[in-house]
C-alpha cells in the first residue's frame, strides 16, 4: 500500500485556495440522488451531517445517544481557538499555522494545518450566526482569552462551556435539516460493521440499542466522526460511551490507523478519589490563565496549602519554563507534575497531585481592578480577595461549582487540587487531505482521524478542527468523490456484502451472549485500563511496552473465556454494548503499544524515557521519525507499519522550546 | 474516604414501555466520595455476578453537562441537592442506613425504554420544528459586525445553558414542557440574529410541544426549582409573551 497524502500543489498559502477553485463540483440536482451516512453528531458529526445536508445531499446520521445533543464534544469546555486577531496582538493565520505545527512537536502536515488555520476564522463567524452565544466584552465585541503554548489572545469562549454551546448550535442546524426532511436521524444506533463493495465504502451495519436489531444502511459515503478512544485507558475524561468501536470496524475493514500511539494527557483533572471511579473530570486548561501551579518545596510537606508560605512554594512552570510559565502546553505541564510528585513533592491524601492556585491573581490582578474601578483607596487583603472572588466566579464560576461538588472542597478559599489523566487521542484514523481513510468513499473526521495535531494537541484546537473538518472541509472534499459516484444507483442492501456483514456481527453478538463466564465486562476494562495507563501512560520504555504487550494479548484470551454478558440480544441492554466496546479496546490498546514501542524517541505526549535531554525534555529523532507511522491490519494480532514522510518546506523544525 | 454507608435502594424495574413496572429493593455499601451513578455502578456489578439483571438507566458524560443521566430520587428529579444533575449527586449527601427511592422520569412524552431510562426525543422534535437560526453555512458576515452587548449575550447565554435533561418535565405536576422550549426562545430571541424567525419559531415550538403531548403551564414553578442548571422561571414568562405576540401578528 503507497499512502498518498494528496497535499495539492503550490505555496502553503495558496494550496486550499486553488483546491477549492478546482475540484469538481456535484450539481444540485445530483446532490439529491445521492446518500451519505454520517455516524457520530458531535462537533464534526453534526456540522457535517447539517452542511451536507443544506448542500442538497440526503443524510443518514447516527449515534448511540438518546439525543444528538449529547454528543461528548457538548463537555469541551474552555474554548475555540480563530486567527481574528481581535485582539491587536499580532496573530495571523500563519501564526495559528506555526503555533499549531510546533505545539504538535512537527508531527503534522504542513498543509492540513495551514488550512486550518484558515478556516478557523469563518468558524467563529458560522457560530455567532447561529445564535452561539460567546463572552462578549461591554462595548458588544467578542472577548478572548489565552490558551497553552501560545502568546496571543485567541481563544473564543462562552464560560467554561463552550463545547456545549457550539455543539448546540451545530444540533441545531442538524435538527434544522431534519424537520426539512434532508436528514434521518438515527438515534440510540451504534455502527458496529462498515460495508465495503468492490473495495468502495457502502454503507453500514446499524444496531439499535433500543431494540437491539440490526440494520443495513446503504449510502455512496461514509463519515465517521466518531471521536476519540481515550476510554482504552478506562480512566479519561471521556464520557462513559466514548468509543473505538466505529474506528476499530474501519481499521478492520482496511483503513490504515494513524499514530495511534499518540495520546494527550490533560495536565488539570481532578486527582482520583476511590477503587470505585468511574471516570475523571478535568478542570480547563482556561483556568492557567489565572491559576498558578505549585508544590511544597520540601517532600511530604503535609500543611494546610494555606499554611505554606509563599518562600516555601515551589511554582515549577513558572521556574522551569519563565517564558510560557503556566501557560506551557499540556504534554509539558503533565510530565513536569509527573517529575514533581514522583520526586516525593506530590499533595492531597494519595500525594499524587499538585495544587492550581487562583489567590495570586484574585488578589493582584483583579482584587486591584476592581478596587480601583470602584475607587477604593488603600484597600485591605480581605478586601481584594472579596473583589477578586467575584470576577473569578464570573469567568469559571461552573468550573469551581463542579470542583466543589466532587472533592467538597471550596477551591475560592483552598487551591484547587489537580493531577493529569487521559483527555484526548491525536491519533486515529489515517486521512489524506480530503479526510479520506484508505478505503474510498469512507471518511475520518476531527478526533476520530489522525491529522492536525501531530505528536500534541494545543488547548481550544479540537473544537476548531472538528468544525473545520464538518462545516468548511468535507463539503468541499467530498466532491471529488461524489462526483465520480452520480451514476451508481443506490446498492440494494439484499447485496451479498451486505448480508455478510451483517452475519458477522450477529455472530459476534452471540458469541458474547454465550461465552457465560465469571467476569463482568467493567472488570475486563479496569484491568486494560491500568495495564495501559502504567505502561503506555505518561511515560513508556521498551520493558514496559513489551510486557503490556503480552499482558493486553492474555487478558483478551481471558475475555473470550470467562466475561459475563447478561440479558439478551433483542432488548435494550447496555452491558451487551459495553461488551462490543471493550472487546475492540482489547484490539487497539495492543496496536497502541506496539506504535509506542517502535517510536524510538520522545515527541510531544509520546514520553520514551529511553530518550529525553538532560533536562528531562522530549527527544525528538528527526532523521528517523519525521513521520506519521500508519498501521495496516494484515490479520489477528498482525500489523504492517508503512511510513508517510513529512515536509517542513514553510517551518523551520528545531527543538521545542518554552523556556 | 473509606468510611463505608449502607444504603437501602428501592429501584423501579420495567422491562420496556409495553410491561408494567414495580419496585425492587437492593442495598449497597457505598463511600460517600462516590458519585451516585458510581453507587449504581457498584450495584450493577454485584447484581452480573449473582447472574442477575443489572439496572439499565442513562448516563454518559458525569460531568453533568449532556444531560443524558435522568433519576428521580426520593421524589425529586436529580435528588436533594440544588443546581446538580444525578451524575454530580454524591453519596456524601445521605446518611448511613438512608433509603432511597429511585424513579425513572414520569411522563407520557416520555415512554420508558427500560428500568430508569427513557424515551425523550420529543425534546429534538420541538427543536427540529423550529429551535434554530436558519442560516446556512457559508452565509455568516464577520463576527463583530454585529455588536451585542453584553448583558444581551449574557442573557442568552443563561437560557442556552440548558442541558434538555427533561428534569423540567418530570418535576411538572402537569409534564410540561414550558421551561425547556421557554429556554431556547428567550435564547434566540434575544439575540439580533434570532429575530427574522422569532414569530415563527415561537408559534412552531409551541405546537410541537402541545402536539407531543406535553402539558399546560401552571405557574407552580418546580420546574425551575428542580433544574439542574437554575433556568430562571422567568423564560416562561417569555415563552407566553412572544407567543402572544406572534399570535397578535396572525402567526
Amino acid at each position: 500500500m503507497k499512502l498518498d497524502s494528496k497535499i495539492p500543489q503550490g505555496s502553503i498559502s495558496d494550496k486550499w485556495t486553488s483546491y477549492k477553485s478546482s475540484v469538481p463540483l456535484v450539481n444540485p440536482a445530483n446532490k439529491r440522488n445521492l446518500n451519505i451516512i454520517v455516524v457520530g453528531t458531535g462537533l464534526a458529526g453534526a456540522s457535517a451531517a447539517a452542511t451536507l445536508a443544506e448542500m442538497g445531499y440526503q443524510v443518514s446520521a447516527f449515534c448511540f445517544q438518546d439525543s444528538p445533543r449529547r454528543a461528548h464534544s457538548i463537555a469541551a469546555q474552555g474554548g475555540i481557538n480563530a486567527a481574528k486577531n481581535y485582539q491587536n496582538d499580532g496573530d495571523s493565520v500563519y501564526r495559528l499555522f506555526y503555533d499549531t505545527i510546533k505545539g504538535g512537536d512537527y508531527r503534522s502536515r504542513e498543509g492540513n494545518v495551514h488550512r486550518l488555520a484558515e478556516v478557523s476564522t469563518n468558524i467563529i463567524d458560522q457560530c455567532v450566526a447561529q445564535g452561539v452565544p460567546f463572552a462578549r466584552e461591554y462595548g458588544g465585541t467578542l472577548s478572548n482569552r489565552s490558551f497553552g503554548g501560545t502568546q496571543v489572545q485567541r481563544t473564543f469562549y462562552a464560560a467554561g462551556q463552550t463545547g456545549q454551546q457550539l455543539l448546540l448550535g451545530a444540533y441545531s442546524a442538524l435538527e434544522r435539516q431534519v424537520g426539512i426532511g434532508n436528514v434521518k436521524m438515527f438515534a440510540r444506533h451504534e455502527m458496529i460493521e462498515v460495508v465495503t463493495i468492490e473495495g468502495k465504502a457502502r454503507g453500514i451495519i446499524a444496531r439499535n440499542l433500543e431494540t437491539g436489531q440490526l440494520e443495513r444502511h446503504f449510502a455512496h459515503a461514509v463519515l465517521l466522526c466518531t471521536g476519540g478512544y481515550g476510554n482504552v485507558f478506562y480512566l479519561s475524561t471521556n464520557a462513559m460511551g466514548s468509543n473505538v468501536t466505529a474506528a476499530w470496524k474501519a481499521h478492520r475493514a482496511g483503513a490504515v490507523f494513524g499514530n495511534p500511539c499518540f495520546t494527550q494527557i490533560h495536565p488539570t483533572c481532578i486527582p482520583v478519589s476511590g477503587h470505585y471511579q468511574s471516570k475523571l473530570t478535568l478542570m480547563s486548561e482556561s483556568l492557567r490563565n489565572d491559576g498558578r501551579i505549585w508544590v511544597p518545596k520540601k517532600q511530604g510537606d503535609d500543611r494546610h496549602p494555606n499554611d505554606i508560605p509563599e518562600e516555601e512554594r515551589d511554582y515549577y512552570l513558572e521556574r522551569r519554563y519563565p517564558a510560557f510559565g503556566n501557560l506551557v502546553p499540556r504534554d509539558i505541564a503533565s510530565r513536569a507534575a509527573k517529575e514533581r510528585c514522583d520526586a516525593g513533592h506530590g499533595v492531597g491524601p494519595s500525594k499524587m497531585a499538585v495544587y492550581l492556585d487562583f489567590k495570586y491573581n484574585m488578589m493582584n490582578k483583579y482584587g486591584k481592578e476592581e478596587a480601583s474601578k470602584k475607587g477604593i483607596k488603600n484597600p485591605s487583603d480581605q478586601i481584594l480577595l472579596e473583589l477578586g472572588r467575584d470576577v473569578i466566579k464570573g469567568k469559571y464560576g461552573n468550573l469551581f461549582d463542579m470542583y466543589k461538588q466532587i472533592t467538597d472542597e471550596n477551591p475560592y478559599e483552598v487551591p484547587m487540587r489537580i493531577y493529569p489523566a487521559v483527555h484526548y487521542t491525536m491519533g486515529g484514523l489515517w486521512v489524506d487531505y480530503e479526510l479520506m481513510t484508505t478505503v474510498p468513499g469512507l471518511y475520518a473526521l476531527g478526533e476520530a482521524n489522525f491529522s492536525e495535531h501531530g505528536a500534541n494537541r494545543l488547548g481550544a484546537s479540537a473544537l476548531m478542527q472538528g468544525l473545520a473538518d464538518g462545516y468548511f472541509v468535507i463539503p468541499y472534499t467530498i466532491g471529488n468523490y461524489l462526483s465520480k459516484e452520480i451514476h451508481t444507483k443506490p446498492i440494494s442492501t439484499d447485496h451479498e456484502e451486505f448480508v455478510k456483514a451483517e452475519n458477522k456481527a450477529q455472530a459476534r453478538i452471540n458469541h458474547f451472549l454465550t461465552i457465560n463466564g465469571k467476569r463482568s465486562v467493567e472488570s475486563y476494562h479496569r484491568e486494560l485500563g491500568l495495564i495501559m495507563w502504567n505502561k503506555c501512560g505518561m511515560a513508556r520504555n521498551e520493558k514496559g511496552l513489551k510486557e503490556a504487550i503480552s499482558e493486553i494479548q492474555a487478558l483478551r484470551e481471558d475475555f473470550y473465556k470467562n466475561v459475563k454478558v447478561p440479558g439478551s440480544a433483542d432488548e435494550f441492554n447496555p452491558e451487551l454494548d459495553k461488551a462490543g466496546r471493550v472487546a475492540d479496546f482489547l484490539e487497539l490498546g495492543e496496536l497502541m503499544c506496539l506504535d509506542a514501542l517502535h517510536r524510538n524517541e520522545s515527541c510531544g505526549g509520546h514520553f520514551r524515557e529511553e530518550f529525553q535531554t538532560e533536562e528531562g525534555e522530549a527527544l525528538r529523532d528527526d532523521e528517523q521519525y519525521k513521520c506519521v507511522f500508519a498501521w495496516e491490519l494484515k490479520g489477528e494480532n498482525n500489523w504492517e507499519l508503512h511510513r508517510e514522510e513529512l515536509n517542513y518546506e514553510n517551518i523551520k523544525i528545531q527543538q521545542r522550546s518554552y523556556k | 474516604m473509606g468510611n463505608s454507608m449502607k444504603i437501602n435502594l428501592q429501584v423501579w424495574r420495567q422491562k420496556n414501555a409495553k410491561t408494567e413496572g414495580r419496585f425492587e429493593t437492593y442495598q449497597v455499601n457505598a463511600s460517600p466520595d462516590m458519585s451516585f451513578l458510581e453507587m449504581f455502578d457498584v450495584l450493577n456489578e454485584e447484581l452480573i455476578e449473582d447472574g442477575k439483571e443489572p439496572v439499565a438507566f442513562d448516563h454518559d458524560c458525569r460531568e453533568g453537562i449532556c444531560g443524558m443521566c435522568s433519576m428521580v430520587i426520593n421524589g425529586r428529579p436529580h435528588g436533594p441537592k440544588q443546581a446538580v444533575t444525578t451524575c454530580q449527586l454524591h453519596m456524601r449527601s445521605f446518611n448511613d442506613g438512608d433509603t432511597v427511592v429511585v424513579e425513572p422520569w414520569r411522563a407520557n412524552a416520555f415512554p420508558v425504554v427500560k428500568d430508569l431510562s427513557v424515551n425523550r426525543s420529543a425534546f429534538d422534535r420541538i427543536i427540529s420544528s423550529g429551535g434554530f437560526v436558519s442560516v446556512n453555512t457559508g452565509n455568516a458576515v464577520d463576527a463583530n459586525s454585529i455588536l451585542i452587548s453584553k448583558e444581551v449575550a449574557d442573557t442568552a447565554f443563561e437560557s442556552a445553558m440548558c442541558i434538555g435533561c427533561g428534569a423540567c418535565v418530570s418535576a411538572c405536576k402537569n409534564a410540561s414542557a414550558m421551561l425547556f422550549v421557554g429556554a431556547k426562545v428567550t435564547q434566540l430571541s434575544a439575540l439580533p440574529q434570532g429575530q427574522p424567525e422569532r414569530e415563527s419559531r415561537v408559534v412552531a415550538m409551541v405546537n410541537q410541544m402541545d402536539a407531543e403531548g406535553f402539558g399546560a403551564c401552571t405557574n407552580t414553578g418546580a420546574c425551575a426549582a428542580e433544574c439542574p442548571k437554575e433556568i430562571p422561571l422567568s423564560v416562561i414568562a417569555t415563552l407566553n409573551r412572544e407567543y402572544y405576540k406572534a399570535k397578535l401578528n396572525g402567526k
